[in-house]
């Protein structure tokens, strides 16, 4: 191996551990919020690398549907909740239609224009704005009746809905995978090292999000609040913070991240309608080597993941995920020992 | 009282009665939903394009589907043998469902049609045959290419599964025995966000050409991937790879490229020399008649292939025995195994006692990428 392989491998590592480190701050934060060990944040990216490639086709895609019923059964638990709270119909109502606004603008904005055929970064935007609305409505229908279960019972919800959310993109997006185009279509020369447009964007994109996150969680009331909530729950509520807005905003960012994700990483793989599942695996990774609290380790765990995937492909390519996924015993026993106490749930 | 036992009596007697009605059964398991749908609906449409009767007697198909879970396919397949007395089962067109369908057909002593390559331990697959090319017959056609163009040196990038593996084993065999080397081998998987990795280390080999083992859209990543890192020499994909979705996805990039193939999929443009063009034009008529231009696709063609099985085997084995017994199962299977060289749509079958995969090395075709379409090499 000499230099110029090893920079483009390092090159190759860093983007995908790029892409990487976002599903892993979106795992800490959905974990650190909720105590929700979210497995179908992978299924964000592929839910929005195909419902971009879906777009591109001229089609409505069909998670519109899917995002209809679910703000559906949403609003009618929301208002079901609030009549038996208050016993005031039209408080019901207004519940169910504050549920259902979002979706439904996002759904009818998204229907219209489907065949229009509308610039690339348009059809990105409706796709993040479509896929930004399921985060809310997944946890109002599989989490937040359970809120306050064991983090093991979430655990288990989230494996049956990493299995809904994989089985319905199949159903939407069918068997084969798709490619997007490219946002940025250039390649810079830097010496032996070729740099794709796209690649410049992923990292930068990520770095981006992640001072955004720092940023919104240091600064503003609202990322104060949510942070109040991961620390105490009770003394959130008892402060005023509703725990169920706070894991429904979770989710939303959760959602969004994935959706930024996957029309990241679309337009450099095919992306099938289980890609998802194994890109989020190694967000996860990342985000356990941060201990699932930490943001600054879980990033730099998940450039860790995208580096040794990369060499791993190199010098054993049949061994690679064997290669990724032993990485975590060790780190598991470090942390485990390291922090020496046991948790508490 | 009464009445009730003379309501049982003709009960039993008219599902008696059914049992003799129903002359030939044949049991059909596809994966209709789940992963291997793409495969199993264009077979099921086949199927419903099938005659009600052959050589005179008639033919009741049951079609059920295995959600491409291999659970199902074990139920399916014990129904089919013991409560619709199934005289031949057909499927998977899943590999995993394949498999362990077999193992229920063997206990039954019922001749299994598979529609997928299932690889079966030696004396496992005494009941199974298979309606797909194996992988060796295809490796064939392939060589055969490579050698004409002067190629001696290949690089192997393909999928870390069983398709992968039997296609590097068999492809090895191949290769070896006309001189051409294998000289890296890589692997990856479908999901992967990227194998640049992978094609630096094959492109640094400088192999004269490149084999890609990998299915459908899946194909064109690692194809690109090898374009560009900059490598300039042939590139070869399997017949998984032979769909359109591989121009789909993969575009310029995958123009030039050499796909290996069953000839049904591209009938109208087969050399007259081919013995399948007949069949093939036929199939291509008369599916498309019905589900639209460019609606041909292998896994139906396997579907219309079966149908000409029957058409040969059916017509010997009633000579011996009647249907719904144990011998005429029998005599199926051996007129199989002496059916001797049977042309059909997907190429030239021969299966004896000891081959069950059965197709002759006239059966692959290479296809070239030219404009985005394919073009006979």
């Amino acid at each position: 191996m000499d230099f110029s392989i090893a920079s483009i491998l390092m090159l190759d590592g860093i983007t995908n551990g790029a892409v990487y480190a976002l599903l892993g701050l979106a795992t800490v934060l959905v974990f650190s919020v909720t105590r929700v060990i979210f497995i179908p944040q992978g299924e964000f990216v592929a839910y929005g690398a195909l419902t971009l490639a879906i777009f591109q086709t001229g089609k409505v895609p069909g998670t519109v549907w899917l995002l209809l019923i679910m703000a559906v059964l949403a609003a009618l638990l929301d208002a079901r909740l609030s009549w038996q709270h208050s016993g005031n119909a039209q408080r019901a109502a207004k519940a169910a239609l504050t549920t259902l606004a979002a979706p439904v603008v996002v759904s009818g904005l998204v229907i219209w224009a489907a065949p229009h055929q509308l610039p690339l970064l348009v059809q990105a935007l409706l796709t993040v704005a479509m896929v930004t609305a399921f985060g809310p409505l997944v946890y109002r229908l599989a989490y937040q009746s359970l809120a306050d279960a064991s983090s093991l019972v979430l655990l288990i919800v989230s494996v049956g809905v990493h299995f809904a959310m994989t089985g319905l993109g199949l159903l939407f997006f069918g068997a084969e995978g798709f490619r997007n185009p490219s946002f940025w279509d250039t390649r810079l020369n830097l010496g032996s090292l070729v740099i794709s447009g796209q690649a410049v964007i992923i990292m930068l994109t990520s770095l981006a999000l992640i001072v955004l996150l720092y940023q919104f969680f240091s600064r503003t009331l609202y990322g104060k609040a949510l942070q109040a909530t991961a620390v105490n729950r009770l003394g959130a509520r008892l402060m005023g913070i509703s725990t169920h807005g706070a894991g429904q905003a979770t989710f939303a960012m959760a959602a969004l991240i994935g959706a930024l994700s996957g029309l990241l990483i679309g337009p450099t793989t095919t992306v099938f309608y289980d890609s998802g599942f194994l890109i989020g695996l190694k967000g996860f990774v990342a985000a356990v080597m941060g201990g699932l609290h930490s943001y600054p380790l879980a990033a730099l765990g998940a450039l860790f993941v995208g580096l040794v995937e990369s060499f791993g492909s190199f010098w054993a390519s049949a061994f690679k995920e064997v290669i990724v996924f032993t990485l975590v015993l060790p780190i598991l026993l470090w942390r485990s020992i390291a922090d020496g106490h046991a948790e508490d749930h | 009282m009464k009445a009730i036992k003379s309501l049982i009596t003709t009960a039993v007697a008219v599902l008696a009665s059914g049992a003799a009605l129903a002359d030939i059964t044949v049991g059909v398991s596809l994966p209709l939903t789940g992963p291997a749908s793409g495969l199993g609906i264009p077979m099921g449409n086949e199927l419903k394009l099938w005659p009600t009767s052959i050589a005179g007697e008639k033919i009741k198909v049951i079609v059920l589907d295995d959600a491409t879970d291999p659970t199902n396919g074990v139920k399916n397949a014990k129904r089919f043998v013991t409560e619709d007395k199934a005289d031949i089962i057909m499927g998977s067109a899943a590999t995993p469902v394949a498999i362990t369908m077999a193992a229920v057909a063997a206990e039954a002593e019922t001749v299994q049609l598979a529609f997928s390559p299932a690889v079966l331990p030696p004396g496992k697959d005494g009941w199974t045959f298979r309606m797909p090319q194996s992988n060796s017959v295809m490796a064939h056609a392939m060589v055969s290419l490579m050698k004409k163009q002067g190629v001696k040196t290949v690089g192997f990038l393909g999928y870390t599964d069983a398709y992968g593996e039997s296609w590097l084993k068999d492809f090895t065999t191949e290769a070896d025995k006309n001189g051409i080397k294998v000289v890296a081998t890589e692997r990856f998987a479908r999901s992967d966000a990227s194998v640049t990795a992978q094609a630096l280390k094959l492109t640094a080999a400088n192999p004269d050409a490149m084999l890609i083992v990998a299915s459908g859209s899946g194909a064109a990543m690692p194809h690109m991937a090898v374009v560009d890192r900059g490598y300039k020499g042939k590139i070869y994909q399997t017949h998984a790879a032979a769909s359109r979705d591989l121009m789909r996805v993969g575009g310029k990039a995958v123009e030039g490229a050499y796909v290996v193939s069953g000839p049904a999929v591209i009938a109208e443009q087969l050399p007259d020399s081919h013995p399948s063009k007949k069949l093939a034009v036929d199939f291509v008529q008369q599916y498309e008649k019905t589900y639209g231009p460019g609606s041909r696709n292998q896994f139906a063609a396997h579907g219309f292939d079966a149908l000409l099985v029957l058409e040969k085997i059916i017509p010997v084995a009633l000579k011996k025995a009647k249907p719904g017994t144990k011998e005429f199962r029998n005599a199926l299977r051996d007129a199989m195994e002496t059916m001797g060289r049977t042309v059909i749509s997907q190429g030239v079958l021969n299966w004896t006692k000891d081959d069950h995969w059965g197709y002759t090395n006239e059966t692959g075709v290479m296809l070239k990428v030219v404009n985005g379409d394919w073009k006979v090499e």
